[in-house]
C-alpha cells in the first residue's frame, strides 16, 4: 500500500470511529489510460486520463452502505464516511449480512505488469498506428481502430486486517480494414505492449477484407460454423453470469435445477482461474478475499459455482473469492474464464469442413430466452463461406439465433487455448 | 470552480501551436438505492470532480483529463494534451475546421421541484421496500427488484473563443421488475421500462408520478400469468407498440444512424457505421408520410436526458428536423463535421459521458411527433400489441434489427401471449 493510501485509510478509520463505527472497508483505485483512435487513414483522437477513487463501506449491526469519491484527500474522506454511515443507518438490519472479511493469504499474481506499457508515450502509439495504417493504405483500403495502453492499481483494506493490492498493465490494439464491399477485423491485448504487433494485426484484417470482397447472400438455415476466438469469447462469455450461487438462489440462472447435470458436450471443460498465464485481473474479490480456481464445467457436467462469502454461508459451503463489492444485488460470478482447448489447428478445421461458415467477429449479442440461453446477434467484419475444405469467399453478414446449451452440445473440435480479445474475454472451435 | 477552469484553459491555450482549446470542469454527486426480494440490495453514494482539456493543434484534436485539480495537476494535464499534438499530427490527412459559433455566457439549472438529495434516505428506502413487498404478494413471483438513482452534475465549459457556460442538471430514475421461474421458463415484467426504469431531467416528483406502488400488483400478476399465455402467433399482422418499446426503436434505428461521425467512419472499429450514406439526405423515404421525427435538445421539448442549454462544445441547444413527411432530412453534427455535410453551423449534438471523456456526436432527444390518429383508431383493427422491451440487437450499419418484448396481446381478444 502506498503511504498516501495508508494515510487515507487511517483518516477514514478515525472518522468512522468518531461516528461510533468500528468496522470499515476501504477500496482504492488508480487508473492511467491513454488511447489513440484512428479512422480514414489518420489519427483523429489522442486522449489520456488519470483517475483515482476511494470507496468506503462501514458495517454496523448487520447493515452496510457505500460512498465513493475521486478526491483523495482528508477532507473528502471526512465527507465520504459520514455519507456512507448515514445511508447505512437509514436501513433495517439484514440478518443475512456477514461481518467484514477476515484476512486470507493472497499470493501476488506474477506477470501482470510491464513497465513499457505503463510508460508508453503518444509518440510510441502513433508510430505503431502509422505502420498499421500504411499496411492498409498499401492495399488501397481504409482502416479504423484504437491503440490503448493502461496501468491500474487497486486495493481493498478493512479494519479486520485485510490488505489486498493488485497492479496491472494492459495494451489493446484493434483494427477494422474496409473496402467498398467488405471489411476485416483483428484485435489483441497483452500485459506487455511488446507482445502486440499492430502491423501484423493490420495485415490479418487487410487479408480478411480482401478475401471477403463482393460477398454472396446465404439463404437462412442451419450451417456448420467455425468461430474464431473473439467470437467464441463474446458468445459463450454471455453465460457465466449464471454460474454464481446467488443467481441460482434467485432462480434467474439457466442452471437452476441443473447443477451436477451433463448439460454440454463431453469435450467441453471450462475453468475459472485468475492465475492462468493467459488471464488478467486481481487475485482477490470485492471484499478482499483470495480467489480460488473453479472447475465450472468438466467434460460437459456443470460442477462448481462461484460463491461470495454471503452466498457460501447460505449454501453451507466455502466461499470461492468471487464476490462483488458490497452492497450489490448480483452476488458473484466467475471472471477469469478458461475454455480448455483441443489439438486441432484452424487450418485443419477448415480443411475438414465440407460446407460451413467461418466467423471472425460477432456483434450486439443479446439474450432471447434466459433459460435455454438462446442468444441473437450479428456477424461482422470477415464472414466467409467454406466449401470443400477451402475458404470460398465472403458472405453477407447475417443474424443468428442460437441456444448456447444446444451449441455446446455440438462442438466437434477445438484449437489449443489462446488469449482471446473480443468485446468481452480462449479458443477456436467448430460446431454443426 | 470557475477559477480552476480558467486556469486550466489558460494553461492549455498558451502551449505552442494550440489554435483552439476548451475545458469542461465537472462536479457530480449521485445516490443509488436498490432492493431485491424484500431486502435493501444496494445503497451507495458517489461524488466525482475532474476536468477534461481539449485542444486543437497542428490541425488535430487531443484531449487530456485529470481529477487532480491542483495547479500542478492542471498544468500537467494541459501539457499532456498539448504534448500529444505531435503524435496526432504524424498521420494527419486534413486539418480540422470548426463551424463558427457565437460565444455564450450563461448559467442554467434544470428544473427540479423536489430535491432528491434533500430528502431523508429512509423515505426513499421505504418507498422501494413498499413496492417490492407489493409485488411479492403475488404467488409465483420468485424475485423482485426495485431501484432509485439520482444524479446531479454541474458543468463549467470555457473556450478560447470566450464562452463561459455553467449548467447544472439533475437526473432521477426509478423502476421495478418482477421475475418468475417455473419449470423451464423465466418470465419478467418491468415498470415503467425494463433495464433500470425511467430516467428524466427532474427530481423526486418523477418518482411520485411513476407511482411504483400502484403498478406493483399489475406487474407481478402479469409476470406470473405469462407462464400460461399462448405463444405469440407467427403471422403478418398489424403491430402496435407501447411508448417505451417505440422509443427504443426510434433511438436505435433513427437516432444512431443519423450521427454523422458514424456515417463518416470514425466509429467504424467499434460502434459501427450507418446505412445513411450522404447520398440519402433529402432523398431516402424513411417511412410513411405520417412519420415525422426531430432531434430536439431544447428545454421546450421536455425533461429528457438529451435536454440542455449548450452541448459539450458550447453550441446552443436546437430542434432539428430529421424526418419530415417520411423523408430523411438531417444528420446530427458537430462543429467539425457540419461543413462536411454542407451545414454552416453545428446542430449541437456533441456530448461526453463525463469529464474524462472526449465529446462525440450523440443523439439528444430523438422523438417521433404525434400523428393524426387517436388511440382508439390505432387499435381499431386486429393486430398484436406489445409492451416493454426484453431484448434488442442491431447490426453495425443499422440495417437489421431484432427486438423482443416482455408481453403482448392480440388486440382482438385481449388475451396475453408470450412474445
Amino acid at each position: 500500500m502506498s503511504a498516501a493510501w495508508r494515510e487515507l485509510f487511517g483518516a477514514a478509520e478515525r472518522e468512522a470511529r468518531s461516528l461510533g463505527v468500528r468496522d470499515l472497508e476501504v477500496q482504492f483505485g488508480e487508473n492511467r489510460e491513454a488511447l489513440t483512435r484512428f479512422a480514414n487513414n489518420a489519427i483523429h483522437q489522442n486522449v489520456a486520463e488519470t483517475m483515482t477513487m476511494i470507496s468506503v463501506r462501514p458495517h454496523e449491526d448487520q447493515r452496510t452502505a457505500r460512498a465513493e469519491t475521486n478526491r483523495l484527500n482528508a477532507d473528502s474522506v471526512r465527507r465520504c464516511v459520514p455519507e456512507a454511515v448515514a445511508l447505512m443507518r437509514a436501513q433495517e438490519p439484514d440478518d443475512r449480512l456477514l461481518p467484514l472479511c477476515e484476512p486470507s493469504a493472497i499470493a501476488p499474481v506474477a506477470g501482470r505488469w510491464a513497465e513499457q506499457t505503463a510508460e508508453c508515450s503518444p509518440a510510441d502509439r502513433a508510430a505503431q498506428v502509422a505502420e498499421a495504417i500504411a499496411v492498409a493504405e498499401s492495399e488501397g483500403q481504409t482502416p479504423a481502430g484504437i491503440y490503448s495502453t493502461a496501468s491500474a492499481r487497486e486495493a481493498v483494506f478493512n479494519t479486520r486486517g485485510v490488505t489486498a493490492v493488485h497492479d496491472q498493465t494492459l495494451a489493446v490494439f484493434s483494427i477494422t480494414v474496409m473496402e467498398e464491399t467488405s471489411s476485416g477485423w483483428a484485435k489483441a491485448s497483452a500485459v506487455d505492449r511488446a507482445a502486440l504487433s499492430p502491423a501484423a494485426l493490420a495485415r490479418r484484417a487487410s487479408e480478411k477484407a480482401k478475401r471477403s470482397r463482393n460477398p454472396r447472400e446465404l439463404v437462412p438455415g442451419h450451417y456448420t460454423m467455425i468461430l474464431e476466438p473473439a467470437a467464441v469469447l463474446d458468445l459463450v462469455g454471455q453465460m457465466f453470469g449464471d454460474f454464481g450461487s446467488t443467481a441460482i438462489e434467485d432462480q434467474r440462472s439457466f442452471l437452476t435445477g441443473r447443477v451436477g447435470e451433463k448439460l454440454f458436450g463431453g469435450n467441453i471443460t471450462i475453468t475459472d482461474d485468475c492465475r492462468h498465464l493467459l488471464q488478467a485481473g486481481a487475485p482477490f474479490d470485492g471484499e478482499g478475499m483470495a480467489r480460488r480456481a473453479l472447475t465450472l464445467v468438466e467434460r460437459g457436467v456443470v460442477k462448481e459455482l462461484a460463491h461470495s462469502r454471503g452466498a457460501a454461508q447460505r449454501a453451507g459451503v466455502e466461499p470461492t473469492g468471487h464476490g462483488l463489492a458490497l452492497p450489490n444485488e448480483v452476488g458473484e460470478f466467475p471472471v477469469n474464464i478458461v475454455l480448455a482447448g483441443g489439438g486441432i489447428s484452424r487450418e485443419e478445421m477448415i480443411r475438414s469442413t465440407g460446407r460451413g461458415i467461418l466467423v471472425t467477429r460477432l456483434w450486439y449479442i443479446r439474450e432471447v430466452d434466459p433459460f435455454e440461453r438462446m442468444m441473437t446477434g450479428m456477424t461482422r467484419d470477415g464472414t466467409f463461406l467454406i466449401e470443400r475444405g477451402e475458404v470460398a469467399g465472403g458472405v453477407r453478414n447475417f443474424r443468428f439465433n442460437q441456444g448456447l446449451i444446444v451449441m455446446l452440445n455440438r462442438v466437434e473440435s477445438l484449437v489449443p487455448a489462446v488469449r482471446a480479445t473480443g468485446e468481452r474475454h480462449s479458443t477456436w472451435w467448430r460446431r454443426p | 470552480m470557475i477559477d480552476l477552469a480558467r486556469y486550466a484553459l489558460d494553461a492549455a491555450a498558451r502551449r505552442p501551436g494550440v489554435t483552439y482549446a476548451d475545458v469542461r470542469l465537472e462536479e457530480s454527486r449521485s445516490r443509488s438505492l436498490g432492493t431485491k426480494t424484500g431486502q435493501l440490495a444496494g445503497a451507495s453514494s458517489t461524488e466525482s470532480r475532474g476536468i477534461g482539456i481539449r485542444v486543437l493543434a497542428g490541425g488535430a484534436w487531443r484531449f487530456a483529463a485529470t481529477d487532480d485539480l491542483s495547479r500542478g495537476g492542471l498544468d500537467a494535464a494541459a501539457a499532456l494534451a498539448a504534448g500529444i499534438a505531435a503524435a496526432s499530427a504524424t498521420t494527419s490527412k486534413r486539418a480540422v475546421h470548426l463551424a463558427p459559433e457565437p460565444p455564450a455566457r450563461v448559467v442554467w439549472v434544470s428544473e427540479c421541484r423536489i430535491d432528491p438529495f434533500a430528502m431523508p434516505v429512509e423515505r426513499q428506502v421505504a418507498h422501494l421496500l413498499a413496492a417490492d413487498a407489493e409485488m411479492r404478494k403475488e404467488a409465483g413471483v420468485t424475485m423482485t427488484e426495485t431501484s432509485l438513482v439520482f444524479d446531479r452534475t454541474r458543468q463549467i465549459f470555457l473556450s478560447t473563443e470566450g464562452s463561459e457556460i455553467d449548467q447544472t442538471r439533475t437526473v432521477t430514475g426509478a423502476g421495478m421488475a418482477a421475475h418468475s421461474f417455473r419449470e423451464n421458463e423465466i418470465q419478467k415484467r418491468s415498470y415503467p421500462k425494463s433495464f433500470g426504469g425511467q430516467y428524466q431531467l427532474r427530481g423526486w416528483e418523477l418518482v411520485e408520478e411513476l407511482d411504483l406502488l400502484r403498478h406493483a400488483p399489475r406487474v407481478a400478476s402479469q409476470c406470473v400469468a405469462l407462464h400460461a399465455a399462448d405463444q405469440c402467433p407467427e403471422t403478418t399482422a398489424n403491430l402496435m407498440l407501447d411508448s417505451s418499446q417505440l422509443a427504443l426503436q426510434i433511438h436505435e434505428s433513427i437516432g444512431h444512424p443519423m450521427e454523422i461521425d458514424r456515417v463518416m467512419g470514425s466509429e467504424a472499429n467499434y460502434a459501427g457505421m450507418s446505412f445513411l450514406t450522404l447520398d440519402k439526405l433529402n432523398t431516402l423515404q424513411y417511412g410513411s408520410e405520417i412519420v415525422n421525427a426531430v432531434c430536439d435538445a431544447t428545454v421546450a421539448h421536455g425533461p429528457g436526458l438529451g435536454t440542455f442549454i449548450y452541448d459539450d462544445e458550447g453550441v446552443a441547444a436546437q430542434c432539428v428536423d430529421i424526418i419530415r413527411n417520411g423523408v430523411f432530412r438531417g444528420y446530427m453534427s458537430s462543429r467539425e463535421s457540419a461543413g462536411a455535410i454542407g451545414q454552416t453551423r453545428s446542430n449541437g449534438t456533441m456530448r461526453a459521458v463525463g469529464w474524462n471523456r472526449l465529446p462525440l456526436i450523440r443523439m439528444t432527444n430523438v422523438s417521433h411527433e404525434p400523428g393524426p390518429h387517436s388511440l382508439d383508431e390505432v387499435f381499431a383493427e386486429d393486430g398484436i400489441y406489445m409492451e416493454t422491451n426484453r431484448s434488442w440487437s442491431i447490426d453495425d450499419k443499422r440495417f437489421n434489427f431484432q427486438f423482443g418484448c416482455e408481453i403482448g396481446w392480440e388486440s382482438r381478444t385481449a388475451s396475453a401471449c408470450v412474445c
